[in-house]
């Protein structure tokens, strides 16, 4: 049971951090609440059929579909990561505030949850779908104990939960002018690690340049399979052995990402402080 | 889509990314065991393991140290690629059945030929 508790626990953790992060990153939001719920149910819908389907897409594109399909949901997620960040850049001023001026940021936050659902759902899909082809796994060799596996399973998933939980209301802690600032830059990471992780997994199949295998190793000092190299892996995009494409990617989504939210800042306090005064 | 599109130019990237060992590493689970458990390749070069699932269980061949992770479905075969390696030990396993399903990669500096 302890076995099956720890290969579901690993997977599941992942993808509660990034649903803790996005749930602090959401406060305050308006119907937040059904669109990550929303974005946790597509994305176990999705695990079960992609678990359905691993073997076709294993064997599409030449054998390579299941990194192209990885690398390419990374890749949507990103997108979704840095529109949410660029968009807390201009209204989470609005949002910091007693969120007075609803009726424009209202309009805005809901494409903001859609990009926040969205990466909900991809996190728990990714993760899902290996947790699924597990349980379907001991189910399906149905040997001696399998309840007590599947039971190990099940606490695997509530634990996982929790360390979304206890991420989440850690993060509320943070007081709240400054909580945007800092799930911001979370996000930033997160994106930053997800580009760097998509960019891994196409040089791996050769689709683009490695430009390094093998930067650095520090694996000797913090493993990447261990509890704390995954939580740095999913939360900060940390590996133990990076590519010179890995480091490329995330640099560049990092540097968008600050460069883009300060520009647009800039721009948003010039313009209210132009209409602040008086004509 | 933009993956697909720089398919081709991918190969040839590969290609020239340095050479490829000819016979690729051919490894079987069974019975949540690989067989195959130790094998050893080229160091510093980039290599194919083909890896197949022979259980009715799904599998996930998975290396930290080979940076792979790919899910194996029941009497399914995949391919992975991994190095160039410096010369040493690696250790892979069946994600999902890591007590029995392991096994090792060892990286030997290829003797120059006379």
């Amino acid at each position: 049971m302890l076995a099956s508790l720890i290969i579901v626990f690993r997977e599941v953790f992942e993808a509660g951090l990034i649903v803790g992060i996005v749930l602090a990153a959401t406060r305050g939001v308006p119907r937040r609440g059904v669109f990550i719920a929303a974005g946790i149910g597509a994305g176990v819908l999705w695990a079960a059929l992609l678990a359905g389907f691993a073997g076709a897409l294993s064997d599409s594109l030449a054998g390579r579909g299941q990194e192209v399909f990885n690398a390419s949901v990374l890749a949507v997620a990103v997108v979704m990561l840095g529109w949410h960040n660029l968009w807390m850049a201009s209204h989470g001023r609005e949002l910091a505030g007693e969120m007075k001026a609803m009726g424009q940021a209202v309009v805005g936050g809901d494409k903001s949850l859609i990009a926040m659902a969205i990466v909900v759902a991809i996190a728990v899909l990714r993760e899902g779908a290996e947790v699924v082809l597990f349980l379907y796994g001991i189910a399906a060799a149905s040997s001696e104990g399998w309840a007590a596996l599947l039971l190990g399973g099940a606490l695997g998933v509530a634990l996982g939960a929790a360390v979304s939980l206890l991420l989440y209301l850690g993060l509320l802690a943070i007081p709240l002018r400054r909580l945007f600032s800092v799930t911001t830059w979370l996000i930033a990471l997160v994106a930053a690690g997800m580009a760097g992780q998509a960019a891994a997994i196409l040089a791996g199949i050769d689709l683009i340049p490695s430009f390094g295998f093998e930067l650095w190793d520090t694996s000797w000092l913090l493993p990447q399979d261990s509890i704390l190299g995954r939580a740095l892996h999913a939360l900060a995009g940390y590996s133990d052995r990076p590519m010179g494409v890995q480091l490329a990617a995330y640099l560049t989504v990092l540097a968008v990402l600050a460069i883009g939210a300060h520009r647009i800042e800039a721009r948003s306090a010039q313009a209210a402080s132009e209409a602040a005064v008086p004509k | 889509m933009i993956a697909l599109a720089v398919a081709p130019v991918g190969a040839v990237l590969a290609t020239a990314a340095g050479a490829l060992a000819a016979d690729p590493v051919m490894l079987t689970i069974k019975n949540h065991l690989f067989v195959p458990s130790e094998v050893s390749v080229a160091a510093g070069e980039r290599f194919r393991i083909e890896v197949a699932n022979q259980d009715s269980t799904p599998a996930e061949f998975e290396s930290a140290d080979l940076r792979v992770e790919k899910i194996v479905v029941p009497g399914g075969k995949i391919a992975v690629m991994a190095g160039p390696l410096k010369p040493g030990i690696y250790k892979f396993f069946d994600d999902y059945h890591p007590d029995t399903a392991k096994g090792t990669l060892t990286a030997v500096e290829r003797k120059v030929q006379d």
